[in-house]
């Protein structure tokens, strides 16, 4: 394995934030998007059932296929806020930099997760449900409370004030994102009379044979998307720090290094004033 | 194939989306990468570890 200190000297840094750890992995993702939309688009059937009195056809025929898409960024969302909210205890806790910089990663992933399940999920609910969008519906809400959630928290981290502060703050809205995670997740339950939403596809068994394993595999896919782009996400962050720390530096020693040439000029203007009287 | 309407603003929503916050990400790397010396631009855990947020 190659040290930091080795990449450094034998200067293999690919990019800013790229590494042999991310090139893999995005080489793995890359294929297995192919083998998603494979799977998602050819090798599983639509949802027709046969209605048993009627004998008309039934079910959410080629929509089903949206299923894959919104519920691993519904999943994506949910793992990416747990993140921030440990990370933000991990801040309140020992001020921890490392911590800091992941919730604010994974938060920024989160926010992008989650306006993408309202998107899907708005979409889907088109054909299904024969609306886009309902104001009253529960689970809607909160999935919408949850995304202004995690705008509000990226919006904290740019405040005004001492690094400590903007720290803990943001750390305070950070686990109040798991906690409204935990709402949307357990919404359809709570309050299954005000939502047109299903309950959870995967412990009701809904889904079975190969529209099961596109769906998990749709999951797992959608997870290791959010590993690589948090380690992205990582390495931004830190070098924004770094940036903000060195820029400081470096201006300083602009003003120490200008301070010096005047100061240096005026001694040799009063030594001229000095000779002359 | 019903819906491909809808299938085709759903994924391509998904792509479009998670393609231009990528392509953001990158280049927001790439930018602060060439103002940060090549040898603090990555984590160095046995240095870094110790840092806690305030620290000068």
């Amino acid at each position: 394995m190659t040290t930091t200190q080795e990449a450094v000297e034998t200067g293999r840094f690919d990019t800013a934030t790229g590494s042999r750890t991310t090139r893999m992995l995005g080489w793995a993702l890359s294929i297995g998007l192919i083998v998603l939309l494979w799977l998602a688009f050819i090798a599983t059937d639509p949802d027709i059932r046969i209605d048993a009195a009627s004998g008309d056809e039934i079910g959410q025929f080629d929509a089903v296929r949206l299923i894959y898409v919104h519920v691993p960024m519904a999943i994506v969302a949910y793992t990416a806020f747990t993140v921030t909210a440990i990370g933000s205890v991990m801040v309140l806790l020992r001020r921890s930099v490392w911590w800091d910089l992941v919730a604010g990663a994974s938060a920024e992933i989160g926010a992008v997760a989650s306006a993408l399940t309202l998107i899907t999920g708005s979409i889907w609910g088109r054909p299904i449900w024969n609306t886009y969008w309902r104001w009253d519906d529960v689970r809607l809400m909160t999935t919408l409370v949850l995304f202004m959630l995690a705008l509000g928290y990226l919006a904290v981290r740019r405040l005004e004030g001492s690094a400590e502060s903007r720290a803990r703050r943001a750390a305070i809205v950070g686990i109040l994102l798991v906690i409204n995670s935990i709402i949307v997740n357990r919404s359809v339950e709570w309050w299954a009379s005000q939502t047109l939403h299903q309950q959870s596809t995967i412990t009701d068994a809904a889904i079975e044979d190969l529209t099961l394993f596109t769906f998990m595999y749709a999951i797992v896919f959608g997870l290791a998307g959010y590993v690589w782009l948090l380690i992205k996400g990582f390495r931004v962050a830190w070098l924004e720090r770094q940036n903000e720390r060195f820029g400081l530096v470096e201006a300083l020693e602009q003003r120490r290094a200008e301070a010096e040439r005047t100061d240096a000029v005026n001694a040799a203007v009063d030594t001229g004033t000095g000779d002359q009287s | 194939m019903t819906h491909v309407g809808y299938l085709v603003a759903g994924w391509g929503s998904a792509f479009l989306i998670i393609g231009i916050y990528t392509w953001v990400l990158i280049q927001r790397g790439n930018r602060l990468a060439k103002r940060v010396p090549v040898e603090k631009q990555r984590w160095m855990s046995a240095r870094d570890e110790a840092e806690r947020i305030g620290d000068a």
